[in-house]
């Protein structure tokens, strides 16, 4: 499958999973769109770290809050102007089927 | 569209209730002639000053009052308006009117899929419902897709809540689970969904075009389904937005280069601007189709994960390219301006793709940009310093 070959840089992402806390209801397997977590023995493991885009789905349907991770826009044109305003990076670009 | 000679509707449709205010009463001489006027059925929401939508066909009786029904299949104006739409034209008013809408005829056990109120999101999710009955609720995105909304937050659990409330849908249909797309997951916290409104969440595939298989499976989600791909189809259709997002730059750009070009001897000339500036817009124009058309489509094969990285490389060929054929003449002092010229706009507008890309992380980006941007800008700088120098 082509994806597999698109992979981004490795060791940047800043998902964090507080295994104690989990309670095994599967949510963020679910809801990850790259395969991140794997559920083991009943309970959530980060499988492919390099592979988070944190967008920010499995914390926030994580009922028991376990897991952290600083979701935010991912454009370039946003990171810039979050730069120059100081503000965190919004995108503007309405519409667009993906655009950020 | 209505029709300007008439000035009353058909009998039939007199009595036809639904959301919009009501007819306005018709004059008597007028009415009876227009007794032998064949029925318009699938116009028979026509009001005055209000059209009804492309893709609605009919309307659906339900508990509270009609529910418009939407056709499964794009019409003409769809199509139009998906072309205009990803080259940025009328964007701000592509969306659909949020609430309750039906495709097929679903009944108080169908499933009820919630959409962004994006037109082409719902477009895509309608025409994926062939020969199934659904509801599908509309919620108020500010017209933008469900992943991007997601993001952001207007794809929200607030939203959700709000728009089930003002829909009832509690009195349209007697099972108690919002189906969502998966890509909208990061706006929405399921558990707090199931708190104030009772409905129990489940996140459909990511792509609507499983839907029918995912819920022929009792709404289960194979693994394939829940991933995002970006295939080259996918990328390519991107490319559009790319350039239109970017035409402010682009335009001054083409401005500001016009004016470097005729910096020389007698400080401007206008002779000198209109002589040297397609050899300055020509590199723009290639380093600019490079980086925003041809590394998207040949990203995975192109080496480097950093984007500014991928769309250099397109650069530095593309240059070879002109410097082989266009520019044979070039000094060496030119020919360094090319290649860093060509290379440097493709790095720049290849790193832009990241915003369009499905696999690339906020943290990841930001440190791709602190690492590009410092050697672009320096690249960027010497090429004008060339550029400048060879006017004199």
């Amino acid at each position: 499958m082509e994806l597999s070959k698109l992979k981004y840089l490795d060791s940047v992402a800043t998902l964090k999973l507080e295994v104690d806390k989990c309670v095994g209801c599967t949510l963020c397997a679910a809801v990850c769109p790259h395969g991140v977590f794997q559920m083991h023995e009943g309970l959530a493991e980060i499988e492919d770290l390099n592979s988070c885009i944190e967008c920010g789905a499995c914390a926030r349907n994580c009922p028991t809050d376990a897991i952290q991770v600083e979701a935010g826009v991912g454009c370039a044109s946003a990171i810039i102007k979050g730069w120059l305003t100081g503000s965190d990076p919004s995108c503007d670009c309405d519409g667009g089927s993906s655009c950020c | 569209m209505p029709d300007s000679k008439c000035c009353c509707p058909p009998e039939k449709e007199k009595n036809q209730g639904y959301c919009h205010p009501p007819q306005p009463e018709a004059t008597e001489d007028c009415c009876d002639k227009l007794a032998t006027v064949p029925e318009r059925t699938e116009k028979s929401s026509e009001i005055p000053g209000y059209t009804v939508n492309a893709y609605v066909y009919g309307w659906l009786d339900t508990p509270v009052g009609k529910v418009p029904q939407v056709s499964a299949q794009l019409s003409f104006p769809d199509l139009r308006g998906r072309w205009a739409m990803r080259w940025g034209i009328g964007r701000e008013v592509y969306r659909v009117t949020p609430g309750l809408y039906a495709v097929g005829t679903p009944h108080a056990e169908s499933p009820l899929l919630v959409s962004a109120n994006y037109k082409l999101s719902f477009d895509c999710l309608r025409t994926s419902l062939k020969n199934v009955d659904a509801w599908i609720l509309v919620i108020d995105t500010k017209g933008v897709n469900v992943w991007c909304a997601a993001g952001k937050g207007t794809f929200g659990t607030d939203e959700i809540v709000k728009r089930c409330r003002l829909a009832q849908i509690e009195k349209v249909i007697e099972h108690k689970v919002l189906i969502l797309p998966q890509l909208g997951a990061p706006g929405i916290a399921a558990h707090q969904v199931k708190k104030e409104t009772g409905f129990t969440v489940i996140y459909g595939p990511v792509r609507a075009a499983d839907l029918p298989d995912f819920l022929a499976a009792g709404m289960q989600a194979t693994p394939i389904m829940r991933r995002v791909t970006f295939t080259t189809m996918e990328r390519l259709v991107l490319t559009p937005v790319e350039i239109t997002v970017m035409r402010k730059t682009i335009f001054y750009s083409v401005i500001i280069l016009f004016f470097l070009s005729g910096i020389g001897a007698n400080l401007f000339s206008f002779a000198a601007a209109w002589d040297r500036y397609p050899a300055a817009l020509v590199p723009g124009l290639t380093g600019l189709i490079s980086g925003c058309v041809i590394a998207p489509v040949l990203l995975p094969w192109l080496p480097g994960r950093m984007f500014a990285v991928k769309g250099a490389v397109v650069g530095t060929f593309a240059a070879t390219i002109l410097a082989a054929t266009l520019y044979r003449q070039a000094s060496v002092l030119e020919n360094i301006a090319l290649f860093l010229f060509v290379g440097t706009i493709a790095s720049y507008t290849a790193m832009n793709f990241t915003g369009s890309s499905t696999f690339t992380s906020p943290s990841g980006v930001q440190k791709e940009m602190r690492t590009a941007i410092p050697v672009q800008a320096l690249s960027l700088l010497v090429t004008g310093f060339i550029w400048i120098l060879s006017g004199f």
